[in-house]
């Protein structure tokens, strides 16, 4: 009997424990706000809330101190630092693919960097709206260099490891059923067990973005035993987004990535942004917010670019440190450089 | 009642304690000689896949990814400059442990007996020897001196006061808003968001939160499907049908996903609280139809005796059915929460940093691409380890219970 009282007392306590935890921990809630712009939620709440993928290669990741680095991530602390002129005024949420669009569209995050290809059916029934291409990719094909497959014609009958969710899933299927290849999609919800997949020799191909296939061959167990074919199944233009019908808002993410690529173009790095102060060239001046009123008629600092190159620094900054020479994957610029060296990038101009 | 001896007891037992090893294996290994050639083969399998698994993880891998990022694995991205309150919430999460243990075990003779003292001298060994231990194995070994200290200093409170024990559940129970007050600040501490929490520390609160909230609710679905009320029973059956047909996945989607377009702007519940509800909502119609089995395994009878012994309904539940349903009930109860335990590597898929979500990121890191093997093995030992540790605990309290002889 001693011990069927002791029995209930514990009941009774979890029963109590039910009712206090339901108004514990609701913090990080919004400054509610209904109509207006994003802006003014983001400036209230001091803090930008950006949406991040968290374990993708170069673009974001935790590095050693517990904080989040990658290109994806630095434009985040470039628009945090443009708002609030503090790039660490940033909170990430780690979002999957599935639930990008909804967490974007339900208010959970400000703004998405997190590899969103633009495409027209998620410009328009999706309703984003995509700022500037940050990284300009493609779908490649990566085989086993002795496995005697050169074209994708040779998949007829094998198997290709790909993620879920992703346009390069659809885009494989399109390019297939075009070629009339009848292979075999063989689906993951998480790279790194399609890429351990592929490594132990389920797939015979691996699908992805050429730049993530290049960054994932380095790690391989054995690198050179893998190649890349010859082929690009699609154009994958990667940038952030935010939602439609907030000009506001949009603008603002918009001229900042603008901004990136501008200040290459000018040569200001976050090393010598402070020598082009009292510059002569009203071009910089304008763009470092001397003069002008660029910065306030966005709603923004005056001297939001001068912000974001001193704490972030300008795009090639960006790639280098992440994906380039920086970086252990050293990934060529190609399509990324600037249209004056025969890339894609290309800022209208800030006047 | 009759009395059973301990010799009474083990002479009804084969008696396998004096055999030789020799002896043992001719016995149970190489009986004939179809099980000498399974013995044989079984050996070889397992010995080739120990020595290719030793080989690896002494030669090919490459282990600094776990040392490097223990804080990660721990804590997620909670500040490191707020470290010291985890460290409290372990000093006092240890302090209950030790208090518990020396309450509990205050019947026994001695405390620290041979493979007691030997298992904390493993315990010490490990934290100074294992490298991702290592470098905190000044805060940790006073962790186990902690927890030694209490189980001496419990031990003598249980035996001058014997009814200490519901004191100490409800330090328990206090413990758990303490804890909460000590991640989360608040209250003259500096308040960490809870898109901070992470790595063990969010798997073992989701865990602890999702059983704590499941327990009351499975119970009160299973009572609900077997009361006389048809509007009560309908309504338990529909929830836990309808909530056992739908996968976990689909319900933690649901929570992160949906509820935030349902709810105007400024009403939205936390996500971590979002998923923790989410789990125990799962859990509850699962726990519900296990209670339910413990019910009906109560004899009729009982019910009628309490009845007429004059004891209304809530005494007869509390005292007479409750008892006896959920001490049947515990294995498969424990089932479901080492399962609910498991199930919180989900959280990860909808985008929170628990233990799996934060190796997810580690791997990302360039510096530890392709390094897969090491950490999800490190993980596997971590959930092995809790998931193990629940399983040992339910098996104590279901020899505590067991007062029947059968």
């Amino acid at each position: 009997m001693r011990k069927s009282g002791l029995l209930a007392a514990g009941l009774g306590l979890t029963m109590v424990a039910c009712g206090g935890d339901i108004d514990t921990a609701t913090n990080g809630g919004e400054a509610g706000s209904s109509g207006g712009s994003r802006m003014n939620v983001v400036e209230q709440r001091g803090q930008l809330i950006c949406g991040v993928d968290g374990g993708i290669p170069g673009f974001s990741f935790l590095d050693d101190t517990g904080s989040y680095s990658g290109l994806d991530v630095d434009v985040c602390r470039a628009v945090a630092a443009a708002v609030f002129g503090d790039a660490d005024a940033v909170e990430y949420r780690r979002l999957d693919s599935t639930e990008r669009f909804t967490a974007l569209a339900g208010g959970e995050v400000d703004m998405l960097s997190r590899n969103t290809t633009w495409t027209i059916s998620r410009d328009t029934s999706v309703g984003l709206e995509f700022a500037p291409t940050t990284f300009y990719d493609g779908q490649g094909m990566m085989v086993r260099t002795d496995s005697g497959i050169t074209t994708l014609e040779d998949f007829e009958g094998k198997a290709v490891c790909v993620e879920t969710g992703t346009t390069t899933e659809l885009n494989l299927t399109d390019q297939m059923r075009q070629l009339n290849v009848d292979f075999e999609p063989v689906v993951f919800q998480d790279a790194d067990a399609a890429y351990a997949a592929y490594d132990e020799g389920r797939c015979e191909g691996m699908t992805s973005d050429k730049s993530q296939l290049i960054a994932r061959q380095s790690t391989l167990p054995d690198p050179n035993a893998h190649m890349l074919l010859e082929v690009t199944m699609s154009k994958e233009p990667l940038g952030p987004a935010t939602l439609n019908n907030d000009s506001t808002w949009f603008d603002v993410v918009k001229w900042v990535t603008f901004g990136l690529m501008q200040a290459e173009e000018f040569g200001i790095t976050s090393e010598n942004i402070d020598s082009f102060k009292g510059s002569e060239d009203p071009n910089i001046a304008r763009f470092l917010g001397e003069e002008g009123t660029l910065g306030s008629d966005m709603g923004l600092p005056n001297d939001f670019m001068y912000q974001v190159i001193s704490q972030v620094g300008n795009y090639a900054e960006i790639f280098d440190r992440n994906l380039g020479s920086g970086s252990q994957f050293n990934l060529e610029r190609g399509q990324n450089a600037l249209w004056t060296d025969g890339g894609l990038l290309y800022s209208p101009p800030f006047r | 009642m009759t009395t059973v001896t301990p010799d009474a007891l083990s002479s009804t037992r084969p008696e396998v304690v004096g055999l030789s090893p020799w002896a043992w294996a001719k016995k149970n290994l190489f009986s004939d000689w179809f099980n000498s050639l399974l013995t044989v083969v079984l050996v070889t399998i397992l010995g080739w896949f120990i020595f290719r698994l030793a080989n690896w993880a002494l030669t090919t891998a490459q282990w600094q990814v776990i040392p490097n990022n223990v804080g990660l694995f721990m804590t997620g991205t909670y500040p490191s400059s707020l470290y010291a309150r985890v460290w409290a919430l372990l000093a006092m999460i240890c302090l209950l442990a030790g208090l518990s243990w020396g309450v509990l075990s205050r019947n026994l003779s001695t405390l620290f007996s041979r493979n007691v003292l030997i298992g904390l001298g493993v315990v010490c060994a490990f934290i100074v020897l294992f490298p991702p231990t290592r470098p905190s194995s000044l805060k940790l070994l006073p962790m186990v001196a902690i927890v030694a200290g209490m189980a001496a200093i419990g031990r003598q409170a249980g035996r001058q006061r014997p009814g200490i024990g519901n004191w100490v559940s409800l330090l328990w129970f206090l413990s758990y808003f303490v804890a909460l007050w000590l991640i989360g600040g608040g209250l003259g501490l500096t308040p960490v968001s809870t898109n901070d929490w992470g790595g063990l520390m969010l798997t073992l609160l989701a865990a602890v939160s999702g059983i704590a909230l499941c327990f009351p609710l499975g119970l009160m679905l299973a009572l609900g499907r077997r009361s006389a009320l048809p509007v009560v029973r309908w309504l338990s059956t529909v929830y836990i049908e309808v909530v056992r047909g739908v996968p976990l996945v689909a319900f933690l989607f649901m929570g992160q996903v949906l509820i935030p377009l349902f709810l105007p702007v400024g009403t939205r519940p936390d996500r971590v609280l979002r998923a923790i509800i989410a789990l125990a909502l799962f859990s509850a119609a699962y726990l519900a139809e296990n209670v339910r089995a413990g019910l009906q395994a109560v004899p009729r009878g009982q019910r009628e005796a309490a009845m007429s012994l004059g004891l209304n309904t809530p005494a007869t539940l509390g005292l007479i059915i409750l008892p006896q349903a959920l001490k049947i009930a515990i294995p498969a109860i424990v089932g479901q929460f080492i399962s609910l335990f498991q199930d919180t590597t989900l959280l990860a898929i909808v985008g929170l940093a628990e233990l799996l979500g934060i190796g997810r990121s580690i791997l990302a890191n360039p510096s530890y691409l392709g390094r897969y093997a090491e950490v999800y093995l490190f993980l596997g030992v971590i959930y092995w380890f809790f998931c193990y540790a629940m399983s040992l605990a339910s098996r104590k309290i279901e020899d505590k219970l067991n007062t029947d002889e059968r």
